[in-house]
């Protein structure tokens, strides 16, 4: 990355040094670092909360760079976290079944020991047989693998499907939905190999560090989570800042004139879906061990519109727009339906925030579409000057010729 | 003379009304051709079938001397093969720059991974430059698109079917809306332009077309009515009839 990409995005380099600042404030601050300022269940919910600025971040690539309003990525997500919980879970229970196992006076064999794991796994779905889907659980760095390659594939398949036959818009909006809700319905099954509604649970314990205060390790977590979301920014903000932004921008804007420009729009579209498919899959990666459980309810239908949701608020179509958005959002949402804020008696009703935040969200995003296209990263412009130009595309009617209201105006 | 593109015997219909009926066109390497029609005489049409975008239902359309068929060909193979277009309404990235938008036509390896790891050098940079000068935006290359003049706009478009360096270029209507100064401004640059390669101009404006100096095709009603020089076309009775008469 040469001096003058930083020259050209002044942005990224503030939005590094924030995250520097805001990283090193919060490690001041924690348990762990012994000053307690912040307990260690809050440093949890910031390091989630990079994870989701992250996962955004694909979104906004994808929905605000791109224009495919994408509402599956948290299937992707969500898949990045089976695939890192299932070590988890295998590598944890395998420490306990031994441990309590060489208390035996017949030394287990290897079999016994997989045999006993899978019935500690599997007996809340009355199974105790390891599902193919398993088959390298217990080995780390191939779970880390299929952390990229299982979402990437999927969104690979998917991608190379539907952008084939052209769908577009709503239709392709829709699309995603049954993907995630198809894959959502899927994990529920008990016979999907992956626990059914139980999910996977036990996440935060992570394997060999069982003598690590979870202060430490939540500390660490958010660590990776800061430096995730701090590479997967400088990344994205390298894809959209040369040619390469320019067309998938310019398939946002007008994706037959790109076509007769001479490049693939599907190809772009699928790449950049595999891409971000990708990053999502390694935010959730992230995610999981910090929320210690998941369950299939996390990638239903409703998820992946929160994240639009966020992208919508926060303003697409700008890479911090993104991370504000996801940030601000899911930090208030989270206290809100924390029973954190107080109810606010109005004496003939009481709000109770934990059943009106849903409400409230609902209707900040209507009035940002409304009010505020730009979302909350439009206020940036009022400082920076930034305009947009006039944008009047449609012809007055076939037979004036090209012109447009502007000209006739005149 | 060897052809550049060969479209024959084509059709096409639209919930059964035929736009384009049994047509047949040809033109050489380095050749100017205007093409003149009433309104719905199916020109652009006929630019959607040589650029991929609409499937006849029955013709040949075949290009250059290895005589491909172009209509196994999606729109982006198309214009990879040297058909660049220009549309009846400008069509630029108005939300950006007239350097990107210039940057993005230039011919270029156009794959995905190769556009990501692009990098501009001094070579591409100039030749936008002289594009810039040629098309009268040299002041503009940092402004908006979205910002210029309509008359502009038509303009940068042409410029970036130039950067693509086409073998072929389909012009829709590029004078409407424009400015007697503007248009003339136009009228030289599509005969520079057709000093090496082929250039087809679809318009309405006869001044404009005698301006051109060139063989006319007149279309009508999905086919070809007459075609040879303008006033051999003007003197034509069924061109007067249908097209000048009214
Ligand atoms: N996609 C389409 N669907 C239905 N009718 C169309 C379509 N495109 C063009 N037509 C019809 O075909 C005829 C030719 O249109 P066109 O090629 O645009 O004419 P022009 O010579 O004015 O450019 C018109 O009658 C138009 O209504
Ligand atoms: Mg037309």
């Amino acid at each position: 990355m040469s001096r003058s990409f930083f020259a050209r995005n002044p942005s990224v380099l503030i939005f590094i040094a924030v995250l520097a600042l805001f990283t090193l404030a919060v490690t001041m601050a924690s348990e762990a670092a012994g000053s307690g300022a912040l307990s260690t269940s809050f440093v949890k919910t910031l390091g989630k909360t990079l994870c989701l600025c992250l996962v955004a971040l694909a979104m906004d690539l994808v929905w605000g760079y791109t224009g495919i309003l994408s509402l599956g990525h948290m299937a992707f997500f969500g898949l990045g976290g089976y695939m890192i919980g299932m070590w988890l879970m295998y590598a944890r229970t395998e420490s306990i079944v031994a441990a309590s196992m060489s208390n035996a006076a017949i030394p287990p064999t290897d079999q016994e020991i997989v045999d006993a794991i899978g019935t500690q796994i599997f007996g809340v779905v009355g199974s105790s047989e390891f599902p193919p889907v398993w088959a390298f659980a217990d080995s780390l760095w191939m779970q880390l693998a299929l952390v990229v390659l299982v979402p990437g594939a999927l969104a690979l398949a998917f991608g190379w499907l539907a952008f084939r036959s052209r769908v577009t818009g709503v239709y392709l909006s829709i699309l995603t939905q049954a993907m995630t809700l198809a894959l959502a319905l899927y994990l529920f099954q008990n016979d999907s190999g992956l626990r059914g509604n139980n999910g996977l649970s036990g996440l935060q314990n992570i394997p060999g560090l069982t003598g690590v205060p979870q202060a430490d390790v939540s500390l660490w977590f958010f660590w990776a989570s800061a430096f995730a979301l701090g590479a997967g920014y400088l990344l994205c903000a390298w894809v959209v800042s040369g040619k390469f932004g320019s067309v998938i921008r310019g398939i946002r804007d007008d994706e037959a004139r790109v076509r007769f420009l001479g490049y693939s729009v599907e190809g772009y579209k699928l790449f950049v879906f595999t891409f971000t498919a990708v990053i999502a899959g390694i935010a959730g990666a992230l995610y999981y061990p910090q929320a210690g459980i998941i369950n299939p309810a996390e990638i239903a239908p409703i998820a992946s519109i929160y994240l639009a949701v966020w992208v919508a608020i926060g303003g697409r179509g700008r890479l911090y727009g993104a991370v504000i958005g996801a940030a601000i959002v899911s930090l208030l949402s989270t206290m809100f339906t924390g029973g954190q804020v107080p109810n606010l008696p109005l004496g003939f009703y009481t709000i109770h925030w934990v059943d009106w935040w849903q409400v409230l969200l609902g209707l900040s995003f209507v009035l940002v579409t409304l009010f505020a296209p730009k979302g909350i990263g439009g206020l940036f412009d009022l400082v920076t000057g930034r305009r947009s130009p006039e944008r009047h595309g449609a012809d007055l009617g076939p037979d004036s010729g090209s012109f447009q209201e502007k000209e006739a105006e005149e | 003379m060897s052809q550049l593109l060969e479209v024959s015997g084509v059709s096409v219909s639209f919930d059964g009304f035929k736009a384009i009926n049994n047509l047949s066109f040809s033109i050489g390497e380095a050749e100017l051709r205007a093409i003149i029609g009433p309104n719905g005489a199916g020109k652009t049409t006929f630019m959607d079938i040589v650029t991929g975008k609409t499937r006849p239902d029955e013709g040949r359309v075949v290009w250059g001397a290895l005589s491909q068929s172009l209509l196994r060909m999606s729109e982006s193979q198309i214009a990879q093969a040297g058909i660049g277009r220009k549309f009846q309404r400008p069509t630029v990235f108005e939300d950006q720059s007239v350097y990107d938008n210039l940057m993005m036509a230039l011919k270029k390896d156009r794959s995905p991974w190769r556009v990501l790891s692009f990098r501009p050098q001094a070579e591409d940079r100039g030749r936008i430059e002289e594009l810039a000068a040629e098309i009268g935006l040299s002041d503009a290359l940092d402004r908006k698109s979205g910002e210029l003049s309509h008359g502009q706009k038509q303009w940068l478009e042409i410029g970036m079917l130039l950067a693509q360096e086409p073998k072929l270029l389909l012009v829709d209507e590029p004078a409407a809306g424009m400015t007697l100064a503007e248009r003339e401004h136009t009228t030289d640059l599509l005969k520079q332009a057709a000093k090496t390669r082929a250039v087809v101009v679809v318009e309405h404006d006869m001044e404009f077309v005698r301006r051109l100096d060139c063989k006319v095709t007149v279309l009508h009603e999905g086919s070809v009515l007459a075609e040879g020089s303008l006033d051999h076309v003007t003197k034509n009775q069924d061109v007067i009839d249908v097209y000048l008469g009214r």
